[in-house]
């Protein structure tokens, strides 16, 4: 029965995510994005991480792709046929190097993933997932890394105005 | 022969009862907004001291349908320099986020019939509201893909408005809600209700209450903060480049937006089913859903009052009030509220 | 009811008393003007007073905030460390900022907060937390490298660095996540008695992670093949910016590598030990021949710095007390080094910059004599000349390694150390007995603070050479 839900949603999300790739246009890569996303949230609930469902379809498919978007209508990009991409003399070795490093790789992730076992999953709590059981561990067990986290998130606002500030002084 | 097949049936009564509410729902919600058309162009004609429709039908009631058919019917134009297949995309998205947003809303107590426990509800979420929340930003693409495919400077300004403005009052209508969640201890619309039994929480949240409405009013891109359609400035904003149908579906998704968020204030702040002054019976569900449909439509009309009341506020102004006046409150409001727990 | 967390202050304390500091100093700037002095003071103090707290709990080890966050000498040295290269490169920037024209106040601030990173990371004992501290540092040091706002070199690096930055960020959440996978736990305690079982050792889940954990360290620290962004972000960025990045938040990022490769994952040292060997060579080896071809002094310093990364994952592969104690020990003597160094480029600097070429520097040492001899104690430290910081440093790495029987690592490293001679030499060589191209124009701008850390720095260099013992017995711990 999961697998029947797993295994559409799964399937979409990798169609979507080439999509972001190999679409020409950025908004078509943005909306495919946005659609990979939503994809990803359904693979949530599907490992019953119901409240992280949420947040992605919050944070990521609502705020950030919106910034996207905002970004795509701002500088007015159009699609990208005029740009060709060119790798640099003497580098098409290299290329060609990484790609097949990039291949061994991805091999080696599908016959882990392919070996692994996974007759036996884990057992999980009745109250797992949920937004009360998220928020309990996050004050109590990862209360510094919570507290740390909002130091990292100052940082890099302090620096985005810093970077971006029209007038210094 | 009967009994047989309701054997067969019996394990999937879940479903058939899901699917039978959603029907009922999806027809009422999206016959109501004709109604909703009519009964804001009624009260437009009241406040501004002249008739409105009163030709086609009893007290104009049939304008509505004249004014469907006539859309149904025209011809649906797309111009060639639209992206077309995110132009169709676009009112689809609106249209869906609207509906689907609005089978969280339960607006009734649960009763029993033929022994099935039946809720007032499409879908009952634990998370329930964030899951509004989620589905609502969601709808913010339909504009913002509206915007962006038509290829026009003012589809594409109406687009970045409105994207512009519904991420900044999204914030303060979180905020706004967590207030509320904050004291009722549960994200479940149907519990935040009973928790309301004996006081409402506009009582209790006064100000969350104001923050909530303001910002409500501005993510449903009503007037005043109607800045993505303005009409002098815009021509018609995101919408510019469509007509017939699609540009029907993005009105619809505007109205259904105005009922779910009415809905959404009456559960959050004005106790959902409950009614405080005048005891209301039961009568399986006509009192509860009575109840609740009378504070909707006072919501409703107050949203109405509100856009022939007020002009069109500035964009910049838009912005400043967002962040630096309703943001700001809204945290203080949440603050007082942890306070306030913590010591009683 | 959620039952209240147990909340060790007096362990966080100097991460609480810095990152009070940073956001004090980042709203004062709004109120002094455009004066910056004040913010310097208050950071100078901020750092000190994080120093001494430091010191509250005493050496043992004691964990805290359900075993993420450990207080030891480990954590405490490096946190002194930290304090005097952030102090450092505060003082740096003084008058440099003033004659580039940087009157960026959050400049003090994101140090401070950087420094907040730097501490983290070195204290905690959770790949959760290990993984905030190295986002706090790099995001900071992404904003560092672009601070000179107007230089287009300087947009260059904070791009390149924060495009590759970020990507290697990606490979070592990846690797943290397959480790935590494989045996799920976050905590380095937990991971290590994990694997003490043998049943968990070869799952290949791990063993993805760990070779992803490699990637994202060996980019966060410049060892090849991760090294193509250091020459350019070095030389990109201001510097004083350049010489904190190569020290304290490298020392940081280190510290964590150390943490979880030698305190997380020994049990399985036999798989990473080899990557991490020919990494370390490598590294020596690029590190070495590309300084040799140099000619401008910031990217020749860039890759002696690359250099220094493989000498150090020589300490990590050692994986014995000695390996911990001579990586304190080196960390210390290369702050004291590369400080003194970067300080003399800085003063010797124009304000357009055009001073940086090797060939600068030529008759240098009959013009400046003092300033010519402070650089060649700094450059032949680098180098490890006996008497000087660099050659203790090195020699206990080296011993560290084998007592643990790395006899191949080591003579690489010892001839890798005689490569580098001849580019820190070739620098001395040009100061003393070349004549200088047409008239000599190096006007060094000697500011006080410029010079209290060439001061410093000579005297920790000569110092640490001479008499190394109380540190060493310190780190020994």
């Amino acid at each position: 029965m999961e697998l029947l839900i797993f295994y559409p949603i799964a399937a979409l999300a990798v169609v979507l995510a080439l999509f972001v790739v190999f679409n020409k246009s950025p908004i078509g890569s943005a909306v495919s994005l946005i659609g990979l996303m939503l994809c990803l949230a359904g693979v949530f609930i599907g490992l019953s991480a119901h409240f992280v469902a949420i947040l992605q379809v919050i944070i990521y498919a609502g705020a950030i792709m919106v910034l996207f978007m905002f970004v795509i209508m701002l500088l007015n990009l159009k699609d990208d046929d005029n740009v060709i991409w060119k790798s640099r003399e003497g580098n098409t070795l290299l290329t060609v190097l990484t790609g097949f490093l990039v291949l061994g790789i991805l091999y080696k992730i599908i016959s882990i993933t392919l070996s692994a076992d996974s007759s036996k999953p884990a057992k999980i709590m009745e109250s797992f997932g949920t937004t009360a059981e998220v928020g309990k561990s996050l004050f109590t067990t990862y209360v510094l890394p919570f507290e740390v986290a909002s130091i990292l998130l100052l940082v890099a606002m302090v620096g985005a105005l810093v970077l971006a500030k029209t007038k210094i002084d | 022969m009967i009994d047989s097949v309701i054997d067969f049936l019996a394990p999937y009564t879940f479903l058939i009862v899901g699917a039978v509410k959603a029907v009922i729902i999806a027809i009422g919600l999206l016959s109501s907004v004709p109604l909703l058309v009519w009964l804001e162009r009624r009260l437009m004609g009241r406040f501004q001291v002249r008739l409105g429709p009163n030709r086609v039908g009893p007290f104009g009631l049939g304008q509505p349908f004249a004014d469907s058919l006539k859309l149904l019917f025209k011809e649906s134009i797309v111009q060639n320099s639209a992206d077309k297949f995110l132009f169709y995309l676009a009112p689809a998205v609106v249209v869906f986020t609207a509906i689907v947003t609005f089978s969280l809303i339960p607006f009734g107590k649960p009763f029993e019939i033929f022994d099935q426990k039946i809720g007032m509800w499409v879908a009952n979420v634990n998370v329930g509201i964030l899951f509004v929340f989620a589905i609502s930003s969601m709808g913010i693409y339909g504009i913002v893909l509206a915007g962006l495919s038509s290829n026009n400077k003012y589809s594409l300004m109406g687009g970045l408005r409105s994207s512009a403005q519904m991420i900044s009052y999204e914030l303060t209508l979180g905020l706004a809600a967590l207030g509320v969640i904050m004291i009722t201890g549960s994200l479940n619309l149907q519990e935040i209700v009973d928790a309301q039994k004996t006081v409402p929480n506009i009582l209790l949240q006064p100000l969350a209450f104001v923050l909530f409405y303001i910002a409500g009013v501005a993510e449903t891109n009503r007037a005043p903060f109607d800045l993505p359609e303005a009409e002098q400035e815009l021509v018609a904003g995101f919408h510019t480049e469509y007509s017939g149908m699609k540009f029907a579906m993005f009105f619809m998704g505007e109205y259904i937006n105005m009922i779910t968020m009415s809905a959404l204030i009456t559960l959050l702040f004005l106790g959902g089913w409950h009614s405080y002054i005048i005891p209301v019976p039961d009568l399986l569900f006509i009192g509860p859903l009575l109840v609740f449909s009378v504070k909707v439509f006072i919501l409703l009309c107050i949203l109405i009052w509100l856009r022939s009341t007020f002009p069109r506020i500035r964009y910049d102004r838009l912005m400043t009030f967002g962040w630096k006046i309703l943001v700001p409150l809204a945290m203080l409001n949440l603050m007082v509220t942890s306070v306030f727990i913590v010591i009683f | 009811m959620i039952p209240a967390p147990i909340v060790d202050l007096v362990s966080l304390s100097p991460v609480i008393v810095l990152s009070l500091f940073a956001m004090g100093v980042l709203i004062l700037d709004l109120f002094i003007g455009k004066d910056k002095t004040v913010l310097v003071f208050l950071s100078l103090l901020g750092l000190f007073l994080a120093a001494v707290s430091s010191l509250a709990k005493g050496t043992g080890p004691i964990y805290s905030f359900s075993n993420s966050y450990v207080v030891d000498t480990f954590s405490i040295f490096l946190t002194f460390v930290f304090a005097i290269s952030s102090a450092l490169a505060i003082m740096l920037s003084v008058s440099y900022n003033k004659e580039q024209g940087i009157k960026i106040g959050e400049y003090y601030s994101i140090i401070l907060f950087c420094t907040v990173g730097m501490i983290v990371l070195a204290s905690s004992a959770d790949l959760i937390m290990i993984f905030l501290g190295i986002e706090i540092v790099s995001i900071s040091l992404y904003i560092l490298a672009g601070i000179r706002r107007t230089e287009k070199r300087s947009n260059e690096a904070a791009l390149k660095y924060f495009l590759l930055g970020a990507f290697a960020s990606g490979f070592l959440l990846y690797g943290m996540a397959l480790v935590y996978g494989a045996t799920g736990t976050t905590h380095l305690k937990d991971i290590a008695s994990v694997l003490a079982s043998s049943e968990f050792k070869t799952s290949p889940i791990l063993l993805m992670g760990v070779v992803l954990l490699v990637v994202g360290f060996g980019f966060k620290v410049a060892s090849v093949p991760f090294h193509m962004w250091a020459p350019d972000v070095y030389q990109g960025s201001a510097t004083p910016v350049t010489a904190f990045m190569s020290v304290g938040p490298k020392a940081a990022v280190f510290a964590a590598f150390f943490r979880i490769f030698v305190e997380g994952i020994p049990n399985i040292s036999d798989y990473w030990d080899t990557i991490l060997c020919i990494v370390a060579v490598i590294t020596m080896f690029v590190g070495n021949l590309g300084a040799i071809i140099q000619d401008n002094m910031k990217r020749l310093l860039a890759y002696s710095s690359i250099s220094h990364a493989g000498y150090i994952l020589v300490a990590l592969i050692a994986k014995n007390s000695l390996g911990m104690s001579s990586l304190l020990f080196y960390m210390l003597a290369y702050a004291f080094m590369s400080f003194g160094a970067f300080a003399i480029i800085i003063i010797l600097d124009k304000q357009n910059g055009d001073n940086l070429e090797v060939k600068d520097y030529a008759g240098l040492g009959f013009k400046h004599p003092v300033i010519a001899v402070c650089m060649s104690i700094f450059l032949l430290s680098l180098g490890g000349l006996p008497p000087f910081a660099g050659f203790v440093g090195k020699f206990y790495i080296f011993s560290a390694a084998v007592k643990e029987g790395y006899i191949t690592l080591v003579v690489l490293g010892v001839l890798n150390s005689a490569i580098s001679f001849y580019y820190y030499l070739r620098v001395i060589v040009y100061m003393y007995m070349k004549e200088p191209e047409g008239d000599y124009q190096v006007q060094p701008s000697l500011a006080p603070f410029s010079l209290l850390v060439i001061g410093i720095a000579v005297f920790g260099t000569i110092e640490l050479g001479i008499f190394p013992g109380p540190v060493i017995s310190w780190t020994m711990n």
